[in-house]
């Protein structure tokens, strides 16, 4: 494993797989009475969040809160970064505090790169999402809930829908499964597509119901409300009939197929109330998984590439 | 005042000839016998050009003295080569009256490391609304040629149109930083395979060439001189090129860093490669050394954006934009343009000297290296190498991309009106 997670790109297979295989041996965690390990013991994981993100913070914190290690919540608001700190003497703060992994969520794309690659800090990084770079471990607990749904990656059809260019799930998602051997499909209007996109390892298309019914896997991405006034279409409500998942498309896809969305969600805008809370919605799901997949990614940043199980067994033993 | 006989030095790269400079001229040309008085030097291998001059330096005083002087600024500038340079508007405050350009015209008189001309700013306070007192800053003893709001584009049409007009009563030009404002809201690199995969605001080309062909076509409509600064795409250069093939009066300057360094180099997250207008492609890069080399592009100019180290060392989007680029930009140029035979020294002479001292109507600069003529003088030595370290340079700021690189050629010497700002690559 390497040092630093941040950038789904930077994953092999074997990579990406190890983290999910053991992801599911950790996950076992959750169905013991004491659901904590004694593997991060002594170490140090601190929650450096320059964005409000309830959802993705608190999953952090319980993911190393069940392997035991101490956790340092940091939250730009109402802390030294509100008085004008700057990123680099935050992380020397951290260093100094003999932080062993720093788990950041930043507004700006590359603020984890920097973090860790500027010599600030030598523990390790976790890119918790960067501006609209990217969400790693977001894909890998979607790519952990498809593979528990679906089964393998190979030939499988994931259509991921909505406002693709300013989505860093959008982008780690490509990227990990495509490394995985997904087909991927990105479906938007024009206008919230990236310029360049053409040459990402995926399939782009304007039309959403030419691609429901060949679609083992529909991902709704969130319309985030600022974008609906600014030009990149006309009218919620256009919107909502072109690119929403609603009960037609549903019925479209395959019996198999699931759909799938990292929250929080606009009910009635990208997706309707019925497909949302349909049994073939893993939107839940996703959530308890974000914690197990975290649990790995910590385990195996910072405590080796041996297999998880042993400490488990261990610990039972 | 000194003189100083240079012994076998090549003009323009030709072949090698004695240049005695005395009383601030340049006093003969040839093969020249021993001078009394005269401070003699081996100048064999060195190439003389005409002192170069820099249309667009960023010298930040007054108001961020902190990143450079024009004192620093200026001993840069002559360790570059540069015995004249055109120090841009968007100080604190802005250089948009008569008494803000007459201070930075007289620092640089004081200091006397290179000649300074003050731009004017092109509307009050850069803020796109209201002209500057335009003529009252040419009138001054600063004596403005140049007018500019680098850093914003004057954007609204019927104020570069007004300006454009207005500029002619005393021969100005205007200078337009070209970055149409709504096509660029949140850039923060060029637009492309780039910014796709590293999540960064796309910065349009045509941001850019939206402006440069509306400003040509008002340039034309209304008879005046264009300048267009720093152009970093394919298609400027096409607009630019095709403006020339009208008759019409437009120029236009490239950086060194937009003719060598590419937005590759983003992927890196290093704020010190942010820059206004960023790196573009290679196929941007190769349209711009082809475009210099024909003559489309008139001048090199270094966009010299001093910051300090606290501006540059942190997260991209924090960062300001901008880079070192007066003591680097003739090493630059010798690497992309002469090494690579695209440009002769004589091309560079015109290019760094004598095209943008036109632009600019700097007297007594960008002349011939002819008896009689001012001597402004640089000597560049071409077969040396040296690794760039940003803390050594003159500037305040160590803000270079060329960090640790090794560029060729150095500058041995730069002679201000026949005195030495510069001898044996140090200042004097």
């Amino acid at each position: 494993m390497k040092r630093h997670l941040l950038s789904a790109a930077d994953l092999s297979r074997d990579e990406a797989l190890l983290i999910l295989d053991t992801a599911e041996e950790l996950a076992r965690l959750a169905d013991r009475p004491i659901k904590k390990l004694p593997t991060l013991r002594g170490r140090t994981v601190v929650n450096l969040f320059y964005e409000d993100s309830t959802r993705t913070r608190t999953s952090f914190e319980a993911a190393a809160k069940r392997l035991s290690a101490d956790v340092i919540n940091f939250s730009a608001k109402g802390s030294s970064v509100s008085k004008g700190e700057s990123l680099k003497d935050t992380a020397l703060t951290l260093e100094a505090m003999g932080t062993d992994a720093v788990v950041v969520r930043h507004s700006a794309s590359g603020a984890p790169h920097r973090l860790a690659t500027s010599g600030w800090i030598r523990g390790s990084v976790v890119n918790a999402g960067d501006g609209t770079h990217e969400h790693p471990t977001q894909a890998l607990l979607d790519a952990f809930t498809m593979r528990r749904r679906l089964g393998s990656f190979d030939g499988r059809r994931v259509t991921i829908v909505g406002d693709i260019l300013h989505s860093r799930v959008a982008r780690s998602n490509v990227r990990l499964l495509h490394t995985l051997g997904a087909q991927v499909t990105l479906v938007a209007p024009p206008t919230l597509l990236p310029v360049g996109v053409q040459t990402w390892p995926c399939a782009v298309s304007y039309d959403l119901d030419a691609e429901v019914a060949k679609s083992d896997v529909v991902m709704m991405l969130r319309v985030q409300h600022e974008r609906m006034n600014a030009a990149f279409f006309p009218s919620a409500r256009e919107y909502s009939r072109r690119y929403g998942l609603d009960g037609r498309r549903f019925a479209a896809m395959p019996e198999h197929a699931i759909v799938m969305h990292p929250g929080p969600m606009n009910r009635g805008m990208e997706i309707t109330a019925e497909v949302a809370d349909s049994p073939r919605s893993t939107i839940v799901e996703q959530v308890t998984n974000g914690v197990s997949v975290r649990m790995a990614v910590l385990y195996l940043l910072l405590s080796g590439s041996e297999s998880a199980i042993g400490s488990i067994e261990g610990e039972s033993a | 005042m000194s003189s100083f006989l240079l012994r076998g030095v090549r003009p323009l790269g030709g072949d090698p000839v004695d240049l005695l400079l005395s009383d601030g001229r340049i006093a003969d040309v040839g093969v020249v016998g021993s001078v009394a008085g005269a401070h003699t030097v081996d100048a064999d291998g060195l190439i003389a050009l005409p002192g170069l001059v820099d249309l667009h330096t960023h010298l930040r005083e007054p108001g961020r003295e902190d990143a450079e002087t024009v004192e620093t600024g200026t001993q840069a500038a002559a360790l570059g080569g540069f015995t004249a340079v055109h120090a841009m508007a968007n100080t604190s405050p802005v250089a948009d009256t008569a008494g803000v350009v007459e201070q930075v015209w007289r620092l640089g008189q004081q200091y006397g490391h290179a000649d300074v001309r003050p731009v004017g700013a092109v509307t009050v306070g850069i803020a796109g609304e209201q002209l500057a007192e335009l003529g009252a800053m040419a009138d001054c003893p600063a004596g403005v040629r140049v007018f500019s709001d680098d850093g914003h584009c004057v954007s609204d049409a019927v104020l570069m149109r007004r300006a454009l007009e207005y500029v002619k009563a005393f021969d100005g030009v205007i200078a337009q930083h070209a970055q149409e404002p709504r096509l660029t809201e949140g850039a923060q690199m060029n637009e492309g395979e780039m910014s796709a995969m590293l999540g960064l605001g796309g910065w349009p080309a045509v941001a850019e060439e939206a402006i440069i062909a509306r400003d040509c076509l008002l340039a034309a409509h209304v008879g005046s001189r264009l300048h267009v600064c720093h152009v970093s795409t394919a298609g400027s250069v096409e607009l630019i090129r095709w403006a020339k093939s009208k008759g019409w009066d437009v120029t236009a300057e490239v950086t060194p860093h937009h003719l060598l360094l590419t937005d590759d180099l983003v992927s890196s997250y290093d704020p010190i490669y942010k820059v206004n207008p960023p790196l573009r492609t290679a196929a941007d890069v190769e349209a711009l050394r082809a475009g210099l080399a024909d003559g489309t592009i008139d001048a090199v100019a270094t966009d010299h954006a001093p910051h300090p180290d606290e501006a540059k060392d942190c997260e991209w989007a924090a960062a300001a934009m901008g880079m070192l680029g007066l003591q680097t930009a003739l090493s630059v140029v010798q690497q992309v343009m002469v090494d690579t035979g695209l440009m002769s020294w004589a091309d560079v002479a015109d290019r760094m000297s004598t095209r943008p001292a036109r632009i600019g109507r700097v007297d007594g600069h960008g002349r011939g290296l002819e008896v009689g003529a001012p001597a402004n003088v640089t000597l560049v030595d071409p077969s040396t190498t040296w690794t760039v370290d940003p803390h050594a340079l003159a500037s305040k700021s160590s803000n270079t991309p060329y960090r640790r690189m090794t560029l060729p050629g150095s500058v041995y010497a730069t002679f201000l009106r026949g005195n030495a700002t510069v001898l044996d690559g140090k200042l004097a």
